[in-house]
Order: structure tokens, then sequence, then C-alpha cells
């Protein structure tokens, strides 16, 4: 039986009760959305906070609004199997809505929240276990310890970001909205990383994500989310492709992009795939050479670490094929991809 | 330790408990409601599977703070329930799986059971590929899922007054008797 640290549970009823529980320095606060991820790791003891502060109560940070200019807002507290059941999204953000249905099992996803999805803390395998498993090995660079037991000698911490919906919302050109007591920042989700597997966010203390906002996209919008994992359900990444392509009237692609997860400790960023693809119809004969070319380059970046399940040499053969498959997926309209 | 008022299978119940406890937690050493199973405890396996408002969550990862305020729905309450609604015996789903054989251990019923519950509250006639992804956080380690499946199947079935679909076995079955000249 694996049970929580003790804490004492806050339940505010108001995003100001809540900004004013955590501008109290005094207490170390630790903020809970869902649960799916930080239920397990309190029971862990990666985190031993003296105060909990659930924003479970806060019905003004669920559901979505239409914003001037055609930008969509999601509230954090936004249920995953809701971003993913959305029939707007499912038309304006495709590859959100397939990777939030790929996130987990069903319960997870009615628990779970967009908003925590996005924070979530890196994962590795000599990190997300118990206190008994981590002491035994002398603990790790991430928590308690000064050794990195992925890379021999390694001195930066290299666990993975492995949230579904990161890099479909890089591809989407999301901006977060936090608020603190008394402040409030808007952040293009691009910047928030940092390429740290301890911390690999930028964060500030005090503050709460309120909405993920997405910009308009016109018709010729195409998006894809592929994902490798051990098991067809619950399971994290092993591997996350996010595809964006945009057509224009003619079906030519003016813009593509291709953020991968679980392969670093914040999303990667494929490069020169916009270049490899614009002007190219999908009716095109060199349509099919150009995105091989794109899985390659996606091969030659990628270079995946043993830090979770998985054969990390398996893993990075798999990206030219999810990455394949994942943009053969968003120019047909289909996806998710997945092979369970 | 602090009062909590839960909302257990139609019950106002007023339960002490600590901030740090998890609905399940709650469920198994305050209520004696030992149906919902803690097994991996954190967030796998899907045995400790409730209904909070007619949606399948793991007890194990709730706070049980935050469960205050929402109708819970647990294995020992499906039964009740289904009496309360005009009907007799075990909920539907339950019968089934008693008829087709689908647990060995038992351990993982309770959790696969809401689950399919939750499902056929929200879709009277899922076919095999929907009940496949609607039980698909929930892990049975020894009946390989094929009679899990049909006794869901067969809970559709009568509910919808048709033929159940046949069993796996059934078509083997008769060709092996035939070949022994069976009848």
């Amino acid at each position: 039986m694996l049970r929580m640290p003790k804490f004492e549970l806050e339940r505010p009823a108001s995003l100001a009760e809540a900004l004013e529980l955590l501008a109290d320095a005094s207490v170390e606060s630790l903020i809970v959305a869902g649960g799916t991820d930080l239920l397990p790791n309190l029971k862990h003891e990666l985190f031993t906070p003296a105060r909990v502060v659930s924003l479970e109560r806060l019905g003004e940070l669920r559901g979505m609004r239409e914003l001037e200019g055609g930008w969509l807002a999601i509230g954090s507290m936004t249920r995953l199997d809701e971003v993913a059941g959305d029939a707007r999204l499912a038309a304006r953000a495709p590859a959100l809505a397939q990777a939030c249905s790929l996130v987990a099992g069903p319960q997870l996803r009615t628990m779970g929240t967009l908003g925590g999805n996005v924070l979530l803390d890196t994962r590795c395998q000599w990190y997300n276990q118990t206190y008994f498993w981590r002491a035994a090995l002398g603990f790790c660079l991430k928590k308690d310890g000064s050794v990195c037991h992925v890379v021999e000698g390694g001195a930066k911490c290299v666990a993975a970001a492995s949230n579904d919906s990161a890099p479909a919302l890089m591809t989407l050109g999301a901006e977060l909205v936090f608020v603190r007591a008394g402040g409030r920042r808007v952040v293009p989700i691009a910047d928030l990383w940092l390429a740290d597997g301890a911390m690999n966010k930028k964060l500030e203390s005090g503050e709460i994500l309120t909405e993920i906002r997405l910009p308009p996209r016109g018709a010729g919008h195409r998006g894809a989310y592929g994902k490798l994992r051990e098991r067809g359900s619950i399971d994290f990444p092993l591997l996350g492709v996010a595809a964006r392509l945009e057509l224009d009237a003619q079906g030519a692609i003016t813009e593509a992009d291709l953020v991968l997860g679980a392969l670093a400790a914040r999303p990667v960023r494929v490069r020169r795939v916009a270049e490899e693809l614009a002007g190219l119809r999908a009716s095109s004969n060199d349509l099919d050479a150009a995105l091989g070319r794109v899985a390659q380059l996606a091969y030659k970046q990628c270079h995946p670490l043993p830090n979770v399940p998985g054969d990390h040499e398996w893993r990075r053969e798999m990206v030219p094929v999810y990455v394949r498959r994942t943009l053969d997926a968003a120019l047909a309209r289909q996806g998710p991809v997945r092979d369970a | 330790m602090r009062v909590l008022h839960l909302k257990v299978n139609g019950d106002d119940l007023e339960v002490a408990a600590p901030d740090h406890w998890t609905l399940l937690e709650v469920l198994r050493y305050r209520l004696g409601l030992t149906g919902s199973k803690q097994g991996c405890d954190k967030g796998d396996c899907g045995a400790c599977t409730v209904l909070l408002e007619g949606k399948p969550v793991l007890a194990c990862m709730t706070l049980a703070g935050n469960a205050q305020g929402r109708a819970i729905t647990t294995i020992e309450g499906l039964m009740p329930a289904h009496i309360a609604r005009g009907g007799s015996g075990p909920d539907p789903i339950q019968a089934a799986f008693d008829r087709c054989g689908a647990l060995q251990c038992g351990f993982c019923q309770p959790g696969m059971i809401l689950s399919a519950r939750a499902l056929l509250d929200r879709n009277q006639a899922p076919t095999r590929a929907q009940i496949r992804e609607a039980l698909s956080g929930n892990l049975c380690r020894c009946t390989g899922y094929t009679q899990i499946f049909e006794a869901v199947e067969l809970a559709v079935a009568e509910s919808l007054g048709v033929a159940p679909a046949p069993r796996a076995w059934e078509a083997p079955l008769a060709e092996s008797r035939a070949a022994r000249g069976e009848s």
C-alpha cells in the first residue's frame, strides 16, 4: 500500500482565494488539479508539501470560450476527456484533441486536466519510484541524490517531458495565461521550457495556469498526433509526434511544423520541416519523397535516452516511422496514430 | 482529521479522515466498503474504479476531500440501485459477468463492472471496439478479456431484447464435436 505523506488540504472556492493561499510563502504549497500525476508522485515521496491547494472547486477554470480575433481559450481545469471529445477542437485543433484522447486510460482522462498535462513533471524510470526503491540506489540527480543513472557521469538531469498535449500545443502556437496575486503573464508555450529534466519549465512561485489559448486557423489547417507506447492504453508515451500543416486553397502546403515528445527534457521541434514541404501539393508526386526526407530529418535530430521504459534504440528507429505515419494522417484528415 | 460529507451509494455520510487520505482509503478503511480494490495504488490497474457523478474515476487517485458533494457509486451500490429502479437481483452487468464466467480471481471485477456500467449508461448499444476502449483502463491478469467483453455484450443484448452474439468457444466446440461424430 502506498500512502501519501501528511499535508493540509485547502479547497478554495474562487481563484482569488486560491491565489491568496499561494501568495503565503511561509507555507510550502503544492497545487493539485486532476491529481493523476501528483498523487502517485506524493505517494512516492517525490514531493512532501505542508499544504496542498486543490483547484477542484474553481468552475471558472473549466470549459472553453471564444476570444476576440478568432482565438479560443480552454480553461486549465477542463478535463482531458472533454478536450478529446469536443467537436469544435476536432475541427480546429485535431492534433490536440487526438493527443488528449490518447493520454492514459478512460478513468484518468475523466480526472486529468489539460492544465495539469501541460505542466506535467518530467519522468524517468529512476525517478518515478517509491522512496524505498530510490533510497536503495542512493537516489538520483533529479531528487535527493547526486548521480545520474541514465547518463554515466551526467551532471544535468535528462528526465523526459512526457506530456502528450505539449507537442500538439507547440505546433498550434498556443499561449499560456498564468495568474498570480496582483499579476498576470501570457507565455507562448514554446518559451515555457528549459532543457533541464530536474525542472523543465520556467514557472514563478504562487502562480496558477488559468487558460490555454489557441490562435485562429484557416480551413486548410491539418493536424494529427501519434503516440508510441508499450500497451494500447494507460502508458505514458515512449514517443509522441504532433504534426501541423497548413494548405492554401489550391491544396499546396504553406506551413509545416513537427514537434516530438518524450525524447528529451522538453518537447523537441524538428528543424527544417517547412523548407522540405513548403509549396508541395497534397497530390504531388514529389510529396512522398519529401515526407520521407522529413522522417529522416527527425531521425537524425533525435537521440532518445534509456530514461523511460522501452529500448531506446528501438524508440529511435520508431521516430521516422511515427513521423511519416502522423504526417500522412494529418494530410488525410485522420489520426490519431497508434499501434494498439 | 476532518469531517467529510460524502454521498456514497445514495447515503449521506459523515466520516472523519485525515486530509492526505484518498477516497479509496476512506471507502475501505473507514466505511468498510472493500469492494473497491487496492491494486497498484498509483493509477495503473483500474481495480479501485468507482463512479463519481456517473463517470468512472480511480478512487486511489482521488483526494477524499474532493469527493465531497458528488454522488459516489461503488460496486456495493449497483444492486440496490438496480432494485430501486424496479429491477430484481443484481445489476444486469453483474449477472452477465456471472453467467459468462468473466472472472478468475475476481480482483479486477468491481472496476470492470463499474467501467462497463458507466459505458452502458451513456451508450445503450456499444460495439466491441467501444467496449474494449471503455474497459482499457482496467487490467485483468487472468482471463485474457474475452469473457469480460462477452459479458458486457450479453448485458447489452439482454437490455435490447436481441439474441447475444455467439461466444468465442461455441464454434470450436461445435467443430470438435462434429469431428468426433457427436451432435
